[in-house]
């Protein structure tokens, strides 16, 4: 196979490395006043990477000797990564404008653009080195992301958590990725299932091997998509960092990192399914259940929704724990709701500053809000209600997606205790509805911008009932990217 | 196909209550009044084109839109009866809410249009899954209406509300997901021809019965319906007790029985136990109420007991008389409701003891009372009493026992109702304030009104009512019928009496 069509089937993270590249140096020339020029061009990157993904690099198959793969669950998930990250772009600058302290310099548009270089082969990779690479480049980019208003103390100590943090994760990853090349000889996903598949992993020293290399990795793994118990970081660092960074973490990264854990556990991991469906199983359960009763007790809004982030990767989960084309279509449609949901949640979020237009995060300075703001108390009801899976609102679809699927593979305990921790999930949600609706208005927030207003709009029409009418397509789409992972 | 008639009963509110979220508090009501009048009409028109006898689903509406289930719509007897008696209850609502709601009536008046449209959906849907997603939604308006408009503890009502019953809907959702899959459909109409393996029927049933008993509600479950009562604004209660709470005994007759015919037999004594408890004492807890509302609201949860007991007895009586205490009770409670909102807009108080002697200042209003407090007892040539012995008579020949037991209840609701009639309405006046209490506004008397001569309608010429669900009663029985559980009655049959004692027997009887 010639260079040429290797590069064809990854020309999205062609186009965006180069553009990253250019912008970067537009940003080291042009200084903080190219900042909208960047930031507009960077999300016409996105779109021409989006626009790359047809062709060759969304049904190409291998490319760089198996290394890389090319196929419609990759392109669909880069899909959803490209589009959250345009959001987080688009809804910078208005909130780093009117936030005293830093300005938004042309460098976060670019260190979005190579987080979601990083996103792509994370979702793309068929070779753990590839995956990890991937993982590297979108991580470090998130870290300064995260610590991108300096002078914020917050929002420093928020980038450093991460880091710390994020690097005890990629060691536990890389130490699983050791122990599995070790055993298996390979570091190539097919060669790895291969492994699996022959050894019986019934207690000799090499399966013994083995399952620790699984173990690890998928540590590793649920430290990146926040699942319990790994995921003492995500509050902190969606606190601390800035609102448009919160929004971007909970949302492209989440997609990315739910994508390779899927791609490892069906593509490489495959044979050892009965090994890591316990993992997921308690990873998802635990998740579910500590993200709804730990959000009980928060007064920080952004704290909940690391929380509900949390809760959500738990139900995304549960699709994965069915292992079937059916469970990881199921992911997929969760987190393109989840998306929607959880985007339009933060773009709320943004709008809730005082006169002055300092960012406010009480829970308890939502009060009144459908008194004073109502369409906006209207917009966050819808994604309240949606992600506490109350039907008509689009996410109980997803939920019915994941439960689906988890009942199709037999897995009813799971599909039980895992809809009965749902209600407690449905508690700190309706918290949230209660302060905007039932209590007396506080006070009011500073006039909102109209693009964020337009994409908040966007996102509660998605999620709100119309949303149901998208579900053919949805469902077709994901069940043809499931099933090339089959 | 047909004229979508049900698709439309569905569309005119919906764009009313989207409509009066954009309008002037005046204009909503107005507006909210005309679409439900509308739909009352709508109503009307399904009632009288409804064939009776003729096929068992009528007006059936198909759209495969939504992947793995679609938009199905139809209706047979008591889904009809049902709806009809939900756009019967939707303007009396709005206009009862007319005055007494001041704060945020744009928002009210929506926030009814939409739970008009999850009950029509409900009653209406063909699709499992089409069916819960109504069933589930109806949740959030009420939700926000008893939480924004309630009284003074309305918030944990509303949550209690709100939690109590999804966590018996999820269970049921998880089974719906069961059922979808092993019979791979969702339609309705062929779940109720498919058999389940009776094991798997149990745990279904069980499923199942989580929702609808608390959505009944049956004890020991049904502590949230006081509380959501007494909180909500009158019209939300009018709802709740009229249209809402019959979601559960609709559920028991759409899903459980047909569907899961052994299991029900099989777990017919828990049916039966938990009623006789609730019959017995929620009547007696009413009884010592000092609340008004409560105290109607746990005459609610007897009620929905004798439901229970004659969905359950297996014979077309127990269904029949069930089906006939639903529609009697949601036009009762309801009314009773209205006529407590009405002393309480006067007063601001649902105390009893506040209360007495309004049979001075406001003739009207007892006269309309005492009328719809006999039909709570179950007086004959009210609705209530049709329903009531039916269900009863059903029952007995299922278990002689439990007909006994469940029998206490119009004895205690004759108590609790007379009662409570007298410390209210008769009696001499208890303060300056009770006398200036003014009779009924002609607005309030055109609420009631209509209530009144439906309520005797019922009790006079019940066939009317009875006529289009006798087909499928039929058609239920003849599904259940080999699962009919053996019961503790063991009716032998008379040797039978000659024709010539019999009219003598006749001729005493009316000589007396």
């Amino acid at each position: 196979m010639d260079y040429a069509a290797n590069l064809a089937m990854t020309l999205p993270e062609v186009v965006l490395g180069l553009g990253a590249i250019a912008l970067m140096l537009v940003a080291a020339w042009g200084g903080p006043a190219s900042t909208k020029a960047v930031s507009w061009t960077a999300v016409a990157v996105l779109a021409g990477a989006c626009v790359a993904l047809i062709g060759p690099a969304s049904s190409g198959g291998q490319a760089f000797y198996g290394l890389y793969r090319a196929d419609s669950f990759a392109a669909f998930s880069k899909v959803l990564i490209y589009v959250a990250a345009a959001v987080a772009i688009v809804m910078a600058p208005d909130f780093f404008r009117r936030t005293a302290g830093d300005n938004l310099r042309p460098e976060y548009p670019v260190l979005i653009l190579l987080s979601a270089a990083g996103m792509g082969m994370m979702v793309s990779a068929a070779d753990l080195l590839t995956l990890y690479v991937g993982l590297e480049l979108q991580s470090l980019a998130a870290y300064v992301l995260a610590s991108f208003m300096r002078q914020d103390q917050r929002s420093a100590e928020a980038g450093l958590k991460y880091f710390v943090l994020g690097a005890l994760a990629s060691g536990i990853l890389l130490y699983g990725i050791s122990l599995v090349y070790g055993f298996t000889g390979s570091t190539l996903f097919d060669e790895i299932a291969g492994a699996y598949a022959a050894a019986p992993l019934t207690g000799d020293a090499k399966s013994t091997g083995l399952l620790f290399g699984l173990v690890f990795v998928f540590a590793g793994i649920a430290f990146k998509i926040s699942a319990v118990p790994f995921h003492m970081w995500t509050p902190d660092v969606y606190e601390g960092a800035p609102t448009p960074v919160t929004a971007f973490f909970a949302s492209a990264p989440k997609v990315a990192a739910i994508g390779l854990g899927v791609r490892v556990a069906v593509e490489a991991m495959g044979p050892a399914e009965g090994q890591w469906r316990q993992i997921v199983i308690f990873a998802a359960l635990a998740s579910i259940l500590l993200g709804a009763v730990a959000a009980i007790g928060q007064q920080n809004i952004k704290r909940l929704l690391a929380y509900s982030s949390i809760n959500n990767v738990g139900f995304a989960l549960i699709g994965l724990a069915a292992g079937t084309p059916e469970g990881v279509a199921a992911v997929l449609t969760y987190m393109t709701i989840y998306v929607a949901m959880t985007l339009g949640s933060f773009l709320v979020v943004l709008q809730m500053r005082d006169a002055d237009g300092q960012p406010i995060e009480t829970i308890d300075s939502l009060a009144g809000l459908s008194r004073t703001r109502p369409g906006l108390a209207a917009a966050l009801a819808i994604f309240m209600f949606s992600l506490a899976g109350i039907p008509p609102l689009f996410g109980f679809y997803a939920k019915f997606a994941v439960f689906y699927a988890a009942v199709q593979a037999g897995l009813f305990p799971l599909a039980v205790v895992g809809v009965v921790f749902s209600v407690i999930g449905a508690y700190y949600y309706l918290r949230l509805v209660k302060t905007m609706y039932f209590d007396e208005p506080t006070g009011v927030f500073g006039e909102g911008d109209r693009l964020e207003g337009g994409l908040i709009a966007a996102a509660a029409v998605i999620v709100s009932p119309l949303g149901y009418l998208a579900i053919p397509a949805l469902s077709a789409w994901t069940l043809a990217a499931a099933a090339s992972l089959f | 196909m047909s004229f979508p008639i049900l698709s439309l009963m569905l569309a005119i509110p919906a764009a009313a209550a989207v409509a009066c979220l954009f309008l002037s508090p005046s204009t909503a009501r107005w507006t909210a009044l005309a679409a439900t009048l509308v739909n009352l009409a709508l109503g009307v028109v399904l009632w009288l084109s409804y064939d009776i006898g003729g096929a068992q689903w009528q007006f059936v509406e198909y759209a495969p839109l939504f992947g793995r289930f679609g938009w199905a719509l139809g209706i047979d007897g008591y889904a009809l009866l049902l709806i009809v008696l939900s756009v019967f209850l939707m303007p009396i609502c709005i206009g009862a809410s007319w005055q007494a709601i001041e704060k945020r009536v744009p928002e009210y008046m929506s926030a009814f249009l939409f739970t008009e449209v999850l009950m029509i959906g409900t009653f209406a849907a063909q699709d499992l899954f089409l069916f819960y997603i109504f069933f589930e939604a109806g949740l959030i308006p009420m939700f926000l209406i008893i939480g924004i408009w309630g009284g003074a503890n309305r918030i944990y009502a509303s949550y209690k509300f709100f939690l109590y019953t999804l966590l018996g809907s999820l269970l049921m959702f998880i089974a719906m997901l069961y059922m979808s899959i092993t019979a791979a459909t969702t339609s309705i109409p062929a779940l109720m021809n498919y058999d389940f393996p009776p094991q798997v029927q149990t745990w279904l049933w069980l499923a199942f019965f989580a929702s609808f008993a608390v959505k009944m509600p049956m004890w020991p479950v049904h502590t949230w319906l006081p509380d959501a009562h007494v909180q909500a604004p009158t019209a939300g209660s009018v709802i709740l007790a009229g249209v809402l709470l019959k979601l559960g005994g609709y559920g028991f007759l759409r899903f459980s029985l047909p569907m899961f015919p052994e299991a029900s037999a099989q777990l017919v004594w828990l049916v039966f136990g938990l009623s006789a408890v609730a019959v017995i004492y929620t009547s007696l807890v009413a009884l010592v109420q000092s609340d008004m509302k409560k105290l109607i609201a746990y005459s609610s949860v007897a009620h929905m007991a004798i439901v229970t007991i004659g969905l359950f007895a297996f014979n077309a009586q127990g269904i029949e008389g069930a089906m006939m205490v639903m529609l009697g009770h949601g036009l009762v409670s309801g009314a009773l409701f209205l006529c407590v909102g009405v002393i309480y807009d006067r007063l601001h108080t649902r105390e009893i003891s506040r209360y007495g002697g309004l049979a001075i200042n406001m003739p009207r209003y007892a006269l309309l009372f005492l009328l719809f407090t006999m039909a709570s007892i179950g007086l004959p040539g009210t609705s209530n009493f049709v329903g009531e012995i039916l269900s009863l008579m059903g029952t007995y020949q299922v278990s002689t026992t439990v007909a006994l037991l469940c029998t206490t209840g119009i004895i205690l609701g004759a108590a609790y109702m007379l009662y409570l009639y007298r410390r209210v309405v008769f009696g001499e006046i208890k303060s300056a304030e009770v006398a200036a209490m003014s009779d009924l506004s002609p607005r309030e008397l055109w609420l009631l009104a209509p209530i009144a001569a439906a309520v005797l309608w019922m009790g006079v010429y019940p066939e009317s009512f009875l006529a289009p669900m006798r087909k499928d009663t039929q058609i239920l029985l003849a599904r259940i019928d080999r699962a009919r559980p053996a019961g503790d009655s063991l009716p032998t049959r008379g040797s039978g009496i000659v024709p010539a004692a019999h009219a003598e027997t006749h001729a005493q009887g009316s000589a007396h």
